[in-house]
């Protein structure tokens, strides 16, 4: 077992070998695809307010559930991993991100089958997005609470 | 004594790599090896209904083009050893229940596939057995599903990661004479220089191959440059030039003569990241391409150096390094062999 000095000159010496993500382009990949997202997202939103009679508070639930429908689709048909792959963050961030995340994990256990294969499975990526998400819901509420009577 | 120094094994005249088959799926087909290998598959699913079937078609078609080469049925072989990169070996252990040959499942992560030909050949030496079956399979899909994420997950991954090889190998080892000689093989020491990330085994691995090869010149007394080629597994893009640094700083030049099966396996404009990884790997280059080499005599004696990752993802998650180990084996072209 090698020890802690000869370690650090290990990662030392492989550094100038190990190639540098190219962090600036990653950034302006990730810009680009989380803005599309959020450029479909706002196309959908006008189209349910201009046709459906939704109002801006409202028309954000159907938006949510057609980017969800069009992600889990994508990544169905092999092709939201490639997107992952180009735009990083920005097709991570987004719900669409979510979706992929559960849709891919309900593939890839299908064949354990339906109850403890997909439904045991379903949340395994997502399921920390989901706690994070109530636990900080929770506390933020709470916060929002306190002040609200106190004021 | 076969043994020399501490952990190489010098083998008699008399132990043979006789047959080989192997078996890929569609990006290695693609590759600028695709023609070489005997089984190859347009789909990833390898027409069967999920991925672990379709890595056990893969080890099933090696083997069996293995031993359709050399004229010979299940019943003629002693012992069968086989690993995968999956939980328990599962992949070797049911094809195992299918062709009822003596089984001694092997793991070694990628490094498998010169493990057991390795043992194979010490059995064969040591008069434990007349005949024996190596072979070793991994599959792209059932890989990122053990150690990584589902298949179509869209998280980025950097430029260090490497790409499993779907793929499969299989060698017959005996003392029958053939045009390959099995020569030597130097068993390696697990070796661990703290590198943490799963998506740069490379940098993880090339300690390892860089000791066994040393060793393994060390103790039978060989040069370099007594090899043709010295072939590692799956260092891929970022491992081999640190392996080639590693081994200069030793006095050890292989600038040369080294090469790495996971930059061989596929062409520089597949989407592959730093290069191909897995059992696979090494094992689809070695037995669909260099053993042709060997037999055709444009290379006369090369060093096999798997090399292996031992990772498993709990450990990662635990904060733990990854341990890496490279077993090599050495093979020679026999001039005049016949088949």
């Amino acid at each position: 077992m090698s020890n802690k000095e000869q370690q650090q000159e290990y990662a030392q010496k492989i550094k100038p070998l190990q190639p540098k993500p190219p962090y600036v382009i990653n950034c302006l990949k990730a810009y680009l695809v989380g803005g599309l997202i959020c450029v479909i997202g706002e196309a959908l939103m006008k189209f349910y307010m201009t046709y459906f009679n939704f109002n801006e508070e409202t028309a954000g639930n159907p938006t949510a559930a057609t980017l969800i429908l069009i992600a889990a689709l994508l990544t169905g048909i092999g092709v939201y991993d490639k997107i992952g792959q180009f735009g990083g963050a920005g097709s991570a961030v987004p719900v669409t991100g979510f979706a992929n995340a559960v849709t891919s994990a309900a593939l890839e256990h299908k064949s354990e089958g339906i109850v403890l294969g997909i439904a045991t499975n379903l949340f395994k990526l997502a399921g920390a997005v989901i706690v994070f998400g109530a636990v900080s819901a929770y506390i933020f509420g709470m916060i929002r609470y306190a002040f609200k009577t106190l004021m | 004594m076969k043994l020399q120094g501490r952990q190489t094994w010098k083998f008699g005249d008399q132990v043979y790599l006789n047959s080989t088959g192997t078996a890929v799926g569609p990006m290695e087909s693609e590759g600028p090896l695709g023609s070489l290998f005997d089984v190859r598959y347009n789909d990833l699913h390898c027409n069967e209904k999920n991925w672990e079937l379709a890595e056990r078609r893969l080890m099933e078609d090696s083997i069996a083009s293995c031993l359709g080469k050399a004229k010979l049925t299940n019943e003629d072989i002693n012992f069968f050893l086989a690993g995968d990169l999956l939980n328990q070996v599962v992949t070797a252990n049911y094809v195992a229940r299918g062709n009822e040959i003596p089984f001694l499942g092997v793991f070694g992560a990628c490094s498998t596939s010169m493990e057991s030909l390795a043992v194979g050949a010490a059995l064969v030496d040591g008069g434990f057995a007349q005949r024996v079956v190596a072979a070793v399979s991994s599959h792209n899909a059932t890989a990122e599903r053990q150690f990584r994420y589902p298949t179509e997950y869209g998280g980025q991954k950097p430029d260090t990661a490497t790409f499993t090889v779907t793929g499969a190998g299989a060698a017959l080892i005996s003392s029958e004479p053939s045009p390959i000689r099995i020569a030597s093989a130097t068993i390696g020491k697990v070796q661990d220089l703290g590198i943490k990330d799963p998506f740069d085994m490379g940098s993880a691995m090339a300690p390892a191959a860089a000791d066994t090869i040393m060793t393994h010149l060390k103790e039978t007394g060989m040069a370099p440059g007594d090899y043709d080629l010295i072939v590692t597994g799956d260092l891929s893009g970022v491992g081999a030039p640190i392996v080639k640094m590693l081994l200069k700083e030793k006095g050890i030049d292989v600038s040369n003569n080294h090469r790495d099966c996971g930059l061989m396996v596929y062409r520089p404009d597949q989407e592959v990241f730093a290069g191909g990884s897995g059992c696979g790997c090494s094992a689809v280059v070695t037995y669909g391409h260099l053993v042709k080499e060997l037999m055709s005599g444009s290379l006369k004696r090369i060093l096999v150096v798997a090399t292996g990752a031992l990772l498993n993802p709990t450990m990662i998650q635990q904060k733990e390094s990854i341990p890496t180990i490279a077993h090599a084996v050495a093979l020679e072209g026999i001039k005049g062999g016949s088949n």
